[in-house]
């Protein structure tokens, strides 16, 4: 039987306002799906997104959603997790909103450690504003803050979550979507911060003036700029310039802050002894 | 110079967003460092399109957030450049803090503000919550109704900006989507008219100034803070409305379109009279005009500087009146609203015997109707007969669900 999509969606808010072909509902599937395979009862589930067409997450899914400030998604989603560790938080965010006015909170967020599953929509672009230069926007692409061709160098988001601390880190495209669905389960049910960089298609504000004005041509250059982690490896230096490794990419166990922060609260209550430097594992 | 210039007809048809795009390319800003916001985008997009194509000698940098906009803007005008950018709503909030620093270190930035609802809710149209936001900021506001307005208003901007007895931003202010995105026929000024109207930028302290270093910004405590802002606030009070005088003068000789700190319409001999900011002042004044007509003495007053506040030009067109409403597109969330305030405190020491009323509308893009302005200059005029104020002080229109009146 088909998947029943209905009962996670608030289907009066149905059609989306997302353009024709456009990857966020493939992504919008795969993380409803991730959520059914993980069990998850939905009045224990709270998503948050931010400002762009990521930000429609949040009006969509049936269940406990913030629609935040742009850029503070994760800024958000710490107080809702600290406050009910119990719950589970999706953070929705696009490249712009994740890495450039929010990219602070991204990176304290990773380095904390904290249990948020944070879904970064990577579409290379300013989407909902149309076409401007974003932190993942390639260099030479037309933009139209940048109409000669964009300067910038680009953002790796998982070198940057891996740098910073996330204890899952992992890659897909929304060219296969059990992939997608397969690597979010994952992430879900890892204990601490999951960073997914996913990248999407925006044929229409990234590739009307860049050669893939069609949801196709947009696909497939992602699917050349794609290569699995292994064979990734595998490659030598010169032709890993311009790829991007896809599959799970860090996957460690590593202290949770929610955890990390119940037992000093409990030790500062009596309730259990003081910690002891062997409690902190990471020493400096 | 090492750029193209454009020929453009007398009226060109532009929304407000193109318009004040063109007045940025004809002024010749230095740098423009943007982030994109809705509906006020196409205004940095239209700077950039034209750097992009030789029409301007500048830099244009889009950055990571709205305070990266300001700040970028900041340094720039420090180091002694033309610099100018837009924002709306939630980006102009993120910018506050570096607003009274722009204000704080005499930087003559000029900033667009394409009005719009600040969240939450989310919302992307027009109200004047965040104009409302900068009004303790130390920037001067002007406000424009229309495109042609925004347009005009941009080399009035730079103009009294700039001026070496001012030394202090600008912000001028046009209505989200009613006038950014709303094309008309907006007539042009040349190229080389506007740009000598606005003249060379002449920095002042400016940071390349190698011979003469100088610092931005440095800490003062109780023993000099309050002199700097004592200071700030002067000249806004004494310089800058001359300055604004004489811009609007200048103006009015090169192009014949004359401005006032305040704009009166069919305030001749008005009994009763509504004031209110951007695009409404037209609806409101078509509707004068037929109760005009219908033999009702009603007029309309807008509010063209909005900082500093018109004081002695509000006490001008009000002290005759018997009825005044004031309307505000913001909620001012537990007080009355921040028109109603400003004229009340203008005219409590006169002689006045106008009965003041506030009213709340438009919130989120809402429309106000002819139908609204109609019901309300009855209300008015209603009071005027009564020679007070009939209603409650405070009410709330085109609102759902039933009437809103506070006070």
């Amino acid at each position: 039987m088909a998947f029943n999509y209905d009962k996670y969606l608030r289907v009066n808010k149905m059609p989306t306002l997302w353009c024709w072909g456009c990857g966020d509902g493939v992504i919008l599937k795969a993380t409803i799906r991730a959520i059914e395979k993980c069990g998850w009862d939905m009045d224990k589930v709270c998503i948050v997104s931010g400002i762009g067409c990521s930000g429609r997450f949040s009006s969509y899914i049936d269940c406990n959603t913030v629609h935040t400030t742009h850029g503070r998604t994760v800024a958000y989603a710490t107080g809702i997790k600290l406050a009910n560790p119990d719950v589970n938080v999706i953070v929705v965010a696009g490249d712009g909103d994740g890495l450039a006015i929010g990219g602070n909170h991204t990176i304290h967020g990773c380095r904390r450690n904290i249990d948020l599953n944070f879904i970064l929509i990577n579409n290379f672009i300013y989407g909902l504003t149309n076409s401007q230069t974003s932190p993942t926007t390639p260099r030479g692409m037309w933009t139209v803050s940048q109409k000669n061709g964009n300067i910038d160098p680009t953002f790796n988001a998982c070198n940057l979550a891996i740098g910073a601390g996330a204890s899952f880190v992992a890659r897909e495209s929304v060219i296969d979507p059990k992939k997608l669905e397969k690597v979010l389960i994952k992430g879900f049910q890892h204990k601490g911060f999951s960073f997914f960089d996913i990248m999407s298609n925006c044929h229409i504000n990234l590739g009307r003036k860049n050669k893939m004005a069609n949801a196709m041509e947009n696909l497939e250059w992602i699917d050349g700029i794609t290569v699995a982690s292994r064979k990734w490896e595998a490659l030598p230096e010169d032709e890993k310039f311009n790829k991007f490794p896809t599959g799970v990419l860090r996957d460690v166990e590593q202290e949770e802050y929610c955890e990390m922060y119940a037992k000093i609260q409990d030790a500062a209550q009596g309730k259990r002894a003081k910690l002891t430097q062997d409690d902190f594992e990471k020493k400096i | 110079m090492a750029f193209d210039k454009l020929e453009l007809r007398d009226i060109e048809v532009w929304d407000g967003n193109l318009a004040v795009a063109q007045a940025m390319r004809q002024v010749q800003i230095d740098v423009v460092a943007a982030y994109p916001i809705t509906p006020s985008t196409p205004i940095v997009e239209g700077y950039a399109k034209f750097l992009a194509d030789g029409y301007i000698e500048g830099e244009f940098v889009m950055v990571e957030s709205e305070h990266a906009a300001m700040s970028g803007c900041i340094g720039a005008s420090a180091a002694g450049g033309r610099v100018a950018t837009a924002t709306s709503s939630q980006g102009f909030a993120l910018m506050v803090e570096t607003l009274y620093q722009a204000s704080g270190m005499r930087l003559p930035i000029v900033l667009n503000v394409v009005n719009r609802a600040l969240a939450a809710p989310l919302n992307v149209n027009g109200d004047h919550s965040d104009m409302y936001l900068g009004r303790d900021s130390g920037w001067i506001q002007f406000d424009a109704y229309n495109a042609q307005e925004a347009y005009d208003l941009n080399f009035i901007a730079f103009k009294v900006a700039e001026d070496h007895s001012v030394r202090l931003p600008a912000m001028v202010h046009q209505d989200g989507f009613l006038t950014s995105h709303t094309a008309q026929g907006v007539k042009t000024i040349t190229d080389d008219a506007a740009y000598n109207f606005v003249g060379e930028f002449k920095p002042m302290n400016d940071m390349l100034d190698l011979d003469h270093p100088v610092t931005h910004g440095v800490q003062a405590e109780e023993d000099w803070h309050f002199e700097h802002k004592a200071r700030q606030h002067r000249d806004l009070m004494l310089n800058v409305v001359p300055r604004i005088h004489e811009a609007f003068d200048a103006f009015e000789k090169l192009t014949g379109r004359k401005y006032n700190m305040v704009e009166q319409y069919n305030m001749d001999d008005a009994e009763v009279a509504v004031v209110c900011m951007g695009s409404s002042v037209e609806t409101a004044c078509e509707v004068a005009q037929e109760l005009r007509d219908q033999g009702m003495k009603v007029g309309v007053v807008g509010i063209r500087v909005i900082r500093p506040f018109p004081f002695k030009e509000v006490i001008d067109a009000l002290k005759d009146l018997k009825a005044i409403g004031a309307l505000d597109r913001s909620s001012p969330n537990g007080a009355p609203g921040m028109l109603f305030n400003e004229i009340a405190g203008a005219l409590f020491n006169t002689d006045t015997k106008a009965a003041l009323s506030g009213y709340v509308y438009g919130l989120g893009g809402r429309d106000l109707t002819k139908e609204h302005l109609r019901d309300l200059f009855k209300e008015l005029k209603v009071n005027a007969d009564a020679g007070k104020v009939t209603t409650q002080l405070q009410q709330f229109i085109g609102v759902r669900g039933p009437k809103l009146a506070f006070l």
